[in-house]
């Protein structure tokens, strides 16, 4: 489904690439009468941002038709090792660069600049059925380590916990062991429970856990459906019990929530920092809100 | 001798035929010349594995490559339970499928079930995949009343799906070529229609149908798209036959789920390619025992009948 649900923006890339290299062939014809050279900008990289992504792209072609952005999907990793063989120009990541990956990078010549371009809540998420409602978030981590096997440990029904993550190259897996079931600490490591079925999309999660009432799994708000049902979180028993939409996590209550990256190797001149600039403005964070994201300010 | 024997064949031959012969010849060396670069590649990337993590590492129980944990036994027995349950689903049904094609079917039937399983093996395997979460997990759930229907089984069942149509069509073509004589002769001799099936013409077709049943296992082990869709790809070790009804990780599946991510020549990569020399030994080993099988077993009717 994860390759399937690229192909398909794979298609609407490709259409739009059509469509430019369509409008592209009627030559510009500005002052000099000297057609305008076009330029490329490749952007590759996490899944959970690549409608947004696709949605700036889409919105930039507008402002500037003189450029082209492609945009794909594959993962977090998928684009930041594409940035680190230098074969973008955008890496998009729900993640930081790991260290490890830095190194890699400058090994090859490249010293990656980051940009916090938009937050991203995570919503825990479990069947609408499921009588389960919230949970602290010693709770989850428990869930997703495997010491806690079955709900009635967390006040629902006699039924195995069958937890759910996606593929260890997505940016929310990463974040998800380091926040959650790790908490936050450095130290920690917890890895998550053997049983966890690691699906390969999504949309995946989405399905199975709309069909599913022993499920649990975690996904960005962006890509929450009304076929789930998401859990109120709170930091400890004490705390007041939050649940995930734009407006906590922008206010920081609700507890998990992290930011979304783009990488360039090397500091973006040309086009690549025409496109970034754009995308710190009121019109491209607009466009974050719209996709269920979290705008900067 | 050879030269002058060699040359002056050639004098009197067209030489369009023999550059045909050459292509002829080159295409058959090539799949050697294929399999051998092939290996080699593997090889090369495969090797410096076994400098960066120990014996013990590999053949560890964990497999969580982006905490440092490379241990391969999870996906190679998740890989061997979804694909021997795929065979023991899929050669008993595809054969008496073939042997219900080739013997017992009118000739109408026939006409009709024989492209019928062929256009089967041409749905792509995503397709199935999709089916299998949408259709099939849901009912081994509710029916097994397991925790999820996302389970080795759930995959195995599909895999089988896969290699049916590929045993029923090449199984069904060898039982055609065993002479009408053979079963005429049997059934002269007083043998029940049963009887001349499963002594007679089975045995004669023999080299053919462990063909085919090769070839669905092939088709089952590197199968990759359905396994990743419906298995739940937990790398958990299997432990009893439960297992079966709990979700594992196969080794296609990691491969496929992780290629893309990892850095080039990074240690990840490296095993990753040590799991892709494992699938690539696995069905080799199949391929040379069916064929020493095939060959021990002519070896014997040739002796039998001098």
């Amino acid at each position: 489904m994860h390759i399937l649900r690229r192909s398909v923006h794979f298609t609407a890339l490709t259409i739009m690439v059509i469509t430019l290299c369509a409008c592209s062939a009627i030559p510009h014809q500005p002052s000099g009468g000297i057609p305008v050279e076009k330029d490329t900008l490749t952007n590759k990289g996490s899944d959970t941002i690549v409608n947004l992504a696709l949605a700036w792209a889409e919105a930039y072609y507008v402002v500037r038709p003189d450029v082209i952005i492609s945009v794909t999907g594959g993962g977090s990793g998928t684009g930041i090792a594409a940035m680190i063989n230098n074969t973008v120009d955008i890496a998009n990541a729900s993640r930081r660069m790991k260290d490890k990956e830095i190194a890699n990078a400058e090994e090859n010549g490249i010293t990656p600049v980051e940009f916090v371009i938009a937050s991203d809540g995570i919503a825990i998420i479990v069947n609408p059925k499921n009588p389960v409602d919230k949970l602290t978030l010693q709770q989850v981590s428990d869930i997703f380590s495997g010491n806690i096997n079955n709900w009635t440990e967390v006040g629902g029904e006699d039924r195995p916990i069958v937890r759910l993550s996606r593929e260890v190259n997505s940016g929310t897996h990463v974040y998800f062991l380091e926040a959650v079931v790790r908490m936050g600490d450095k130290k920690d490591d917890t890895l998550f429970s053997t049983s966890t079925l690691l699906l390969p999309s999504s949309e995946g999660i989405t399905t199975e856990i709309a069909q599913n009432r022993n499920a649990i799994g975690y996904d960005g708000l962006g890509y929450v459906t009304d076929a789930v049902k998401t859990i109120a979180l709170a930091p400890d028993e004490t705390s007041p019990y939050v649940s995930p939409t734009v407006e906590t996590v922008m206010d920081s209550s609700y507890p998990v929530s992290r930011e979304l990256y783009m990488y360039t190797p090397g500091e973006p001149h040309g086009a690549t920092k025409d496109y970034l600039d754009w995308i710190f403005g009121p019109d491209a964070q607009a466009i974050v809100k719209n996709l269920g994201f979290v705008p900067l300010e | 001798m050879a030269m002058t024997a060699s040359t002056r064949k050639s004098t009197h031959r067209n030489p369009i035929e023999i550059l045909l012969e050459t292509l002829v010849r080159l295409a058959g060396y090539s799949a050697v010349v294929f399999v051998a670069l092939i290996f080699v590649f593997l090889m090369r990337e495969a090797l410096p594995t076994f400098n960066e993590v120990t014996p013990w590492g590999l053949f560890n129980r964990r497999w969580y490559p982006i905490e440092n944990y490379y241990g391969i036994l999870p996906l190679l027995t998740g890989s061997l339970v979804i694909t021997l349950s795929a065979a023991l689903i899929a050669i008993p049904f595809g054969l008496m499928t073939a042997v219900y094609i080739a013997e017992i079917a009118p000739r109408w039937l026939r006409e009709l079930l024989k492209p019928l399983v062929e256009v089967l093996g041409g749905i792509p395997s995503v397709v199935l995949g999709f089916l299998g979460i949408l259709v099939l997990a849901p009912l081994v759930r509710e029916i097994l009343r397991v925790p999820t229907g996302l389970t080795a089984f759930t995959g195995a069942v599909l895999l089988a799906g896969m290699a049916i149509p590929t045993i029923v069509s090449i199984a069904e073509d060898a039982l055609d070529t065993v002479p009408k004589s053979y079963r005429d002769a049997a059934l002269a001799l007083g043998a029940t229609r049963w009887q001349t099936i499963w002594r007679v013409t089975l045995p004669a077709a023999r080299s053919g149908v462990l063909t085919a049943t090769m070839l669905g296992i092939g088709r089952a082990i590197g199968e990759t798209m359905t396994v990743m869709m419906v298995t739940g790809n937990a790398p958990q070790m299997p432990a009893g036959l439960s297992a079966l009804f709990m979700p594992l990780r196969t080794m296609t599946a990691t491969i496929a789920a992780e290629m893309g991510e990892v850095a080039n020549g990074s240690v990840h990569y490296h095993v990753l390619f040590s799991i892709g020399l494992a699938l690539f030994l696995i069905s080799l080993t199949v391929n040379l025992t069916a064929s020493a099988v095939l060959f021990r077993a002519r070896r014997r009717t040739e002796r039998l009948l001098s």
